[in-house]
């Protein structure tokens, strides 16, 4: 008899629901289904925008028309009839001034992940721009910041209240021209965050932008955009879900982040859209662009992504280290468990001398799905001295799963180094028994072991995110492996 | 009685190799265990523990007034039993704080109780520490990882000493140590063993009894015990050899 108790397990433990997967019930402005240049029009005028404005939509728009969606990925992507979305869905309520001015039923909902938007009650040094469907709901912490100069506001609040600032740094990371989903996102984009660090500036609190879809039937196109100013340093955090639906949901949002001379942008987000069922039903497709880049000399930009939720995520945090001695961090982990597919990575352009990158990706694969990191590091020709360490590693829990790297590697010139390291394993049954034998339940050790091998990672993260994460790397996997 | 063993049979992927194992054992008493390779000490050692894989076919293990057999390993261990591993796991990126934690509030959680504050599990890992003589830093190491064979075998005496099990089981925790990690090692098992918990000790050599001294020690041969007796047959395989045992059993 013999009996292989590892697999048994593994069958066993993905089994937790999604915590974050209820419904709010409020009244919610839709417009029609469907894309063309009147939705176009009808988004920017519900916005209030200026002209300017339409005109970026318009063009990337008319730019998208030409695209097709791209197919390199290693994932499989059901047809998506970008005529059958609603583009713009907004609870039927003003951005609120005081909270007493939001909608109860609003404020509910944040509580119930989690998040207060009450600055009394909140975790002091954390400020909450609140965003939901569409719109914006709430931003906190509004007079502290701009005490300090700070600008952080939902983005259709900067667009009327700076709208050179907003002219000046929109669509220069991420062109509407880059791909196929940055050009629909800057069509149609309806909200999100924006926030400017002016020079010199610590931005003395981490800001965070929570997003969460409520409406059924629709798409979410946020666009966040930060600029941190010469020497200026701030920690944005992002965090987001969405209620279980059978249907599928298209996020596709864009992140830009410009770090000036000597300024350093700390960007984190624990990424949990509901991520389907165990037969992979509903879920979000997650397409995202986000892009940094160290414009000036010593700038810093350092991602770190938590990637647990999504039917499908197509994202690659890049950073292009333009100025001398720049630094850029990508450290990530995510995972994927029943039928979640993740083709994610990163991209980092040497073109500035002497500049330094560091990729530590952290895959984990459950169930049936797929996980692929993609990657490419890029050293100019003139970018000598340049210095890259990348190390991508990938566990798999069960034998249904896949695990995949594809690492592109371009180097311009001799006196650059750049360092790969890899290794695949698995949670071998020596360490399970061993945690079991010390009392510890197996979901409980697998739980154990899989915060272990991501530490690297979760170190990274701002305090407030790190336990978040922790406790999110557990549940995503309950049930999945044993 | 705390253990009791009847008539044990295991097999391993349909080949038996424990082939009608018995063993009593008190409160307060210390067992040894020895015989050659391949006689099915560890597998012993794990079918009591509770290790998937290990197909019990026949008999039963009483233990604490109920037969385990078919109880989670986790459950065993939480009803007390534990064992000191011949290769301890490494598990990286996890803190022997965390980890243990973990298990002490696991343990706790089982016996109806809260979990432990951070001041009183800080207090408790530094002095249980002190008892088996490691110095340095433990909490943030990893589990096992870049630990040196002794400090692996140290390591698990500490964590005996933090679960405080009724029935602790040395598998072969004499193997691979030096003259002072052996009597730091045996230091802790005596400073642990009190009336109301026993020790299985499972060894090759006599070595390490002359450190921890058994009330009984049995030679296992073929799946089975084939002689008990005093410490003083520790001495007798010894000086004999196991070949002496192979007679026995024919």
């Amino acid at each position: 008899m013999e009996s292989n108790p590892k697999e048994n397990i593994i069958e066993e433990v993905t089994n937790k629901d999604y915590e974050f997967g209820f419904v709010t019930d409020i009244e919610t402005d839709f417009i029609p289904k469907g894309l063309n240049e009147d939705i176009i029009r009808l988004i920017s005028k519900k916005k209030e925008e200026p002209e300017w404005l339409l005109d970026f939509r318009l063009k990337a728009f008319r730019h998208w028309q030409t695209l097709k969606m791209p197919t390199w990925a290693h994932l499989t992507i059901p047809p998506i009839d970008y005529q059958d979305i609603i583009y713009y869905a907004a609870p039927k309520q003003r951005k609120a001034k005081s909270l007493d001015e939001v909608d109860p039923e609003l404020l509910a909902t944040f509580d119930k992940l989690g998040i207060s938007l009450d600055e009394q009650k909140k975790l002091s040094g954390v400020a909450v721009d609140a965003v939901m469907d569409s719109t914006s709901v709430k931003t906190t912490f509004q007079e502290t910041l701009s005490k300090h100069g700070i600008i952080f506001m939902s983005f259709s609040e900067a667009v009327k209240q700076h709208p050179d600032l907003v002219k000046k740094y929109l669509g220069k990371v991420v062109p509407y021209t880059d791909n196929f989903f940055a050009a629909l996102n800057s069509a149609v984009f309806s909200d999100g965050s924006f926030c400017y660090v002016p020079k010199g500036v610590r931005c003395p609190i981490e800001l965070s932008t929570y997003f969460r879809i409520n409406a059924a039937n629709t798409g979410q196109f946020e666009r966040t955009l930060i600029v941190a100013d010469e020497g200026a340093y701030v920690s944005y955090m992002e965090g987001c879900t969405a209620p279980q639906r059978d249907e599928n949901q298209l996020h596709a949002a864009i992140v830009e982040i410009i770090s000036e001379k000597d300024a350093e942008v700390k960007y984190s987000t624990v990424q949990n859209w509901y991520p389907g069922d165990k037969d992979g039903k509903g879920g979000i497709y997650n397409f995202v662009t986000k892009r940094g880049i160290c414009r000036g000399d010593n700038a810093k930009i350092s991602w770190t992504q938590v990637e647990t939720g999504s039917a499908i995520t197509w994202k690659y945090p890049s950073c292009i280290l333009k100025g001398d001695n720049t630094v850029a961090e990508f450290y990530s982990v995510a995972v994927t468990n029943n039928w979640q597919q993740a083709d994610t990575g990163t991209k980092m352009i040497h073109i500035g001398k002497n500049s330094r990158s560091t990729i530590i990706s952290k895959g984990i694969s459950a169930g049936h799905s797929q996980n692929g990191y993609r990657g490419l590091v890029k050293v100019v020709p003139e970018a000598t001295n340049c210095r890259n360490f990348s190390q991508c590693d990938s566990l798999l829990l069960g034998d249904q799963c896949g695990a995949h790297t594809w690492p592109y590697v371009e180097c311009g010139n001799d006196s650059s180094i750049l360092e790969h390291e890899a290794t695949t394993s698995k949670i071998s049954e020596d360490q399970l028994f061993y945690c079991n034998q010390r009392g510890i339940p197996t979901e409980k050790a697998i739980g154990l072991i899989v915060n272990g091998y991501a530490k690297d990672v979760l170190n990274k993260l701002p305090m407030e995110f790190a336990v978040e994460a922790q406790k999110l790397l557990s549940i995503t996997l309950e049930g999945s492996v044993g | 009685m705390l253990l009791n063993i009847k008539n044990l049979h295991v097999s391993i992927g349909g080949k038996e190799i424990l082939k009608g194992f018995n063993l009593g054992v008190n409160e307060g008493e210390i067992h040894a265990i020895m015989g050659p390779n391949g006689t099915g000490k560890s597998t012993w050692a794990a079918a009591v523990t509770g290790r998937e894989g290990y197909e019990i076919t026949e008999g039963e293990i009483w233990y604490k007034g109920q037969n385990i057999v078919g109880m989670p390993p986790e459950e065993r261990a939480n009803l007390g039993i534990f064992l000191s591993f011949q290769y301890p796991v490494e598990i990286p990126g996890v803190s022997m704080q965390n980890f243990m934690r973990t298990a002490v509030n696991a343990k706790r959680e089982y016996q109806g109780l809260p979990p432990m504050s951070m001041i009183d599990f800080t207090k408790m890992m530094k002095q249980k520490q002190a008892m088996v003589e490691i110095t340095e830093k433990l909490q943030n190491r990893y589990v096992n990882v870049g630990f040196s064979g002794g400090e692996k075998k140290k390591n698990e005496i500490f964590q005996m000493a933090m679960l405080e099990p009724e029935l602790s089981i040395l598998d072969e925790t004499d193997s691979g140590l030096d003259i002072d990690a052996l009597r730091i090692v045996a230091n802790g098992v005596n400073q642990l063993h009190n009336e109301h918990n026993a020790f299985v000790v499972i060894t090759h050599y006599q070595r390490l009894l002359d450190y921890i001294v058994p009330d009984f020690v049995h030679v296992m041969y073929d799946g089975r015990i084939v002689k008990s007796g005093d410490k003083k047959l520790a001495l007798e395989l010894e000086e004999k050899g196991y070949e002496w045992v192979k007679e026995l059993k024919l």
